[in-house]
């Protein structure tokens, strides 16, 4: 099963290798990677999903706590939690009927549309996986020309929280 | 606070760690830091004759003594010779800091001459790497990076040094740190006291338990520790190539190595026990044989410093997580208050283990064809090296049957005097790291077990040994074939025997040997054996290379078969369980 796993590490060159090095030297698979500094600049936060069954994820998680430059490591599926994804996807726009279809589909998916052409529409839209996995597929017909996915952040639900 | 170059920084700042030796070879991006290495007395250097030995033999060193392993080679080649020391490092958890030269800061990525990156290429074999970018840091770096090789799991660090951080014209203070604290690092030494109550519990409990210890307990100096809780619940005791002298093994209770090449009384009572206590042990593939049939009887008590070595292959019922030596010694403590072992269950369990040993075990009787004339068996080598040694050596082998040899039959009674590439299994290992234990121990007999195919990977490194004064002794068990390999052929490939013969292209070991100014011994005969080896350990100020021609046609037996449960094995050519 997908599992999305939630790291802190420290802000330092060489510390997201060993994170994706980690995962092509053990054979696990990293589906979706997601990493930025946080608010303090000396800690990079970094969300990724993966799959593998139970003791492959344990081992997972074991295994990037082994890490020197991690600090916290959680496994954000065992609880509740929120995860969002942001899609950018450029999309064939020609005529009326199209035009008003996308922009139906998208009013109906809650996203936006952020850029305009003649001829195509760039859609912005946040999600978990599922729902814009849903909205590619309602706009499948019409012709995307471009999807750009930003792979899943995610953060525990209620009072819990990662910090140093 | 005084001001240093970079270069007289690294230096000082080994010397502030407590670095006595740095084994190296010097080169363009490290000259600075070589520099400073000649205008100083307190960190000495060893030129040795490729970089892989002067891994190895930081590697030797530490394994023999404790200490961490001290590396100085330059960028590009430099750093890639080292790589196969590094990773043999690795895998069997010895500390070490390599630093390697690195380009000039403003150069990196420019594909320079002589330019390799180094923490790319090391990272999946390093337990961590920094690349220096300030002379500011080097102090720092150099701090953390004997925090980090020394403690928890331990293992190689690698820091990488561009050239202009070395500069002789840059000063900046000194200051080496007091402690180190990191905030992503902090290993967990103690045990969880419940789980110790839990395992404890389970251990008494056991009807037919056995004692499984491995290189975790010998790195923690834990081998006391151990010795006296197996004593004291007088449980049957096997340890792992990596572990051999955790626990003595000319002792009563020791059945020897378990595993690929373990005895049948340890493969059997580890396949039969209802309690399985493994201590700094990672059931390693060659010791379980194929894991789906591991053991299927025992509840599994497992400490490792390591938790991703917990149930990694086998999953442990009771796993802790902690240091041998603490959990150990919080054991003992508790011991007395938690009852007593079922001695009924115990008597039967020896009675049973000492059948095994009676029928199939190496140590009560030879189970090889006797030597004589001009047949020498290699079995009765390491026999013969044990009697001459009084068993007090400190061996140190290579990768192949020599090794397996040398593992089975030179009963080790005290902790860090066999040396081996276990997880790596490195070919070329022998020479330095024998370097590395004598330096350790200058007045100690250092024995090098090895094959004439894994000597000729490092034997330039006779010259090391004359340069330095290293007297050690090499035993080579010439069967003029990749004996290993040849085995495996014999056994699943028909005899056909691709590429692991030489033809006549062997060198005259004894002639080679004198060219380095060492002395060289031809040994044909058995009943010279034993003369020629106690002439070999007497000249004891000179490197001696004894070349001996053993049976080549003889295997390592036992050996487990494999894809199956760890107590099938070939006990001979024509002989299974």
């Amino acid at each position: 099963m997908q599992r999305i796993i939630s790291i802190l590490l420290e802000n330092e060159p060489g510390a997201l290798s060993r994170v994706v090095g980690l995962f092509s030297q053990r054979g696990y698979n990293i589906d979706t990677l997601n990493v930025a500094p946080t608010e303090d600049p000396t800690l990079s936060r970094l969300t990724l999903s993966t799959n593998g069954d139970e003791k492959m994820v344990e081992q997972i998680i074991k295994q990037l706590h082994k890490l020197i430059d991690t600090i916290k490591v959680v496994d954000l599926s065992e609880g509740p939690h929120v995860e969002r994804e942001l899609l950018l996807v450029k999309v064939r726009a020609v005529g009326i009927e199209q035009r008003t279809e996308l922009r139906n589909s998208v009013e109906i998916f809650r996203g936006h549309i952020v850029d305009v052409t003649q001829t195509s529409y760039t859609v912005q839209m946040a999600g978990d996986g599922q729902k814009l996995d849903a909205f590619i597929e309602a706009i499948r017909d019409i012709g995307t020309m471009e999807v750009v996915r930003s792979g899943i952040s995610g953060i525990a639900r209620g009072e819990k929280f990662l910090l140093v | 606070m005084e001001n240093l170059s970079g270069g007289d920084i690294v230096i000082r700042a080994l010397r502030d760690a407590g670095v006595e030796y740095v084994w190296g070879y010097p080169g363009g991006s490290a000259l600075h830091i070589y520099d400073a290495i000649f205008r100083q007395d307190d960190v000495k250097h060893l030129l040795v004759r490729h970089e892989q030995a002067a891994v190895h033999a930081a590697d030797g060193y530490a394994r023999s003594n404790g200490k961490v392993g001290t590396v100085l080679v330059t960028s590009g080649p430099g750093a890639t010779n080292a790589i196969t020391g590094i990773a043999t490092a690795y895998m069997d958890s010895i500390p070490l800091v390599v630093i390697s030269g690195q380009v000039p800061s403003s150069k990196i990525g420019e594909d320079a001459f002589q330019e390799t990156d180094m923490v790319g290429v090391s990272r999946p074999i390093v337990k961590h790497s920094f690349l220096v970018k300030r002379p500011e840091d080097i102090a720092a770096t150099i701090a953390k990076a004997y925090y980090i090789a020394s403690t928890g799991r331990p293992g190689p660090v690698v820091v990488d040094i561009p050239k202009d951080m070395t500069d002789p014209a840059i000063k900046v203070p000194y200051e080496y740190p007091k402690q180190v604290a990191m905030r992503s690092y902090q290993p967990n030494e103690r045990g969880h006291s419940g789980q110790i109550k839990r395992a404890l519990k389970t251990l008494l409990a056991a009807k037919r338990p056995m004692i499984y210890a491995g290189g975790g307990v010998i790195i923690d100096n834990a081998s006391d520790l151990l010795t006296a809780l197996t004593r004291k619940l007088n449980y049957p005791i096997t340890n792992t190539l990596m572990g051999l002298g955790a626990f003595p093994g000319s002792d009563r209770q020791f059945v020897g190595m378990l595993g690929m090449h373990g005895t049948y009384e340890a493969n059997q009572a580890m396949h039969h026990a209802d309690v399985i206590f493994a201590v700094g042990a990672r059931f390693d593939d060659r010791v379980t044989n194929a894991t789906e049939k591991f053991c299927p009887h025992a509840t599994i008590i497992h400490i490792d410093i390591d938790p991703t070595c917990i149930s990694k292959t086998v999953g442990a019922d009771i796993p802790i997580v902690g240091s041998c030596k603490t959990v150990l010694t919080d054991m003992l403590e508790l011991l007395d208050s938690m009852g007593a072992p079922d001695s009924d269950a115990l008597a039967e369990w020896w009675t049973t283990i000492d059948d095994w040993r009676a029928r199939h075990g190496i140590y009560t009787a030879d189970r090889f064809e006797a030597s004589g004339g001009s047949l020498i068996k290699p079995q009765d080598v390491i026999k013969m090296l044990h009697k001459v040694t009084g068993g007090d050596a400190f061996v140190t082998s290579d990768v192949g049957q020599h090794q397996m040899f040398a593992a089975q039959y030179y009963l080790f009674d005290k902790p860090r005097r066999w040396i081996n590439s276990g997880g790596l299994g490195t070919m070329g290992f022998g020479l330095p790291a024998a370097m590395g234990a004598q330096l350790a121990h200058p007045d100690a007999m250092v024995a090098c077990v090895t094959g004439e195919g894994s000597i000729q990977m490092n034997i330039q490194e006779l010259s090391t040994c004359t340069q330095h004064g290293l007297p050690v002794k090499i035993i080579n068990l010439n069967n003029s074939a990749l004996g290993m390999v040849r085995q495996w052929q014999d056994m699943q490939y028909s005899a056909r025997y691709a590429s692991s013969v030489y033809e006549d292209s062997l060198p005259d070991f004894v002639a080679l040997t004198e060219a380095y100014g060492h002395v060289g011994m031809r040994v044909t005969e058995f009943d010279q054996l034993e003369s020629k080896m106690r002439e070999c350990f007497a000249l004891k100020d000179r490197v001696v290379f004894m070349d001996i021609v053993v049976d080549r046609a003889e295997h390592v037996y036992p050996m487990q078969i494999a894809g199956n449960a760890m107590n099938e094995m070939w006990l001979s050519k024509t002989e299974r369980t």
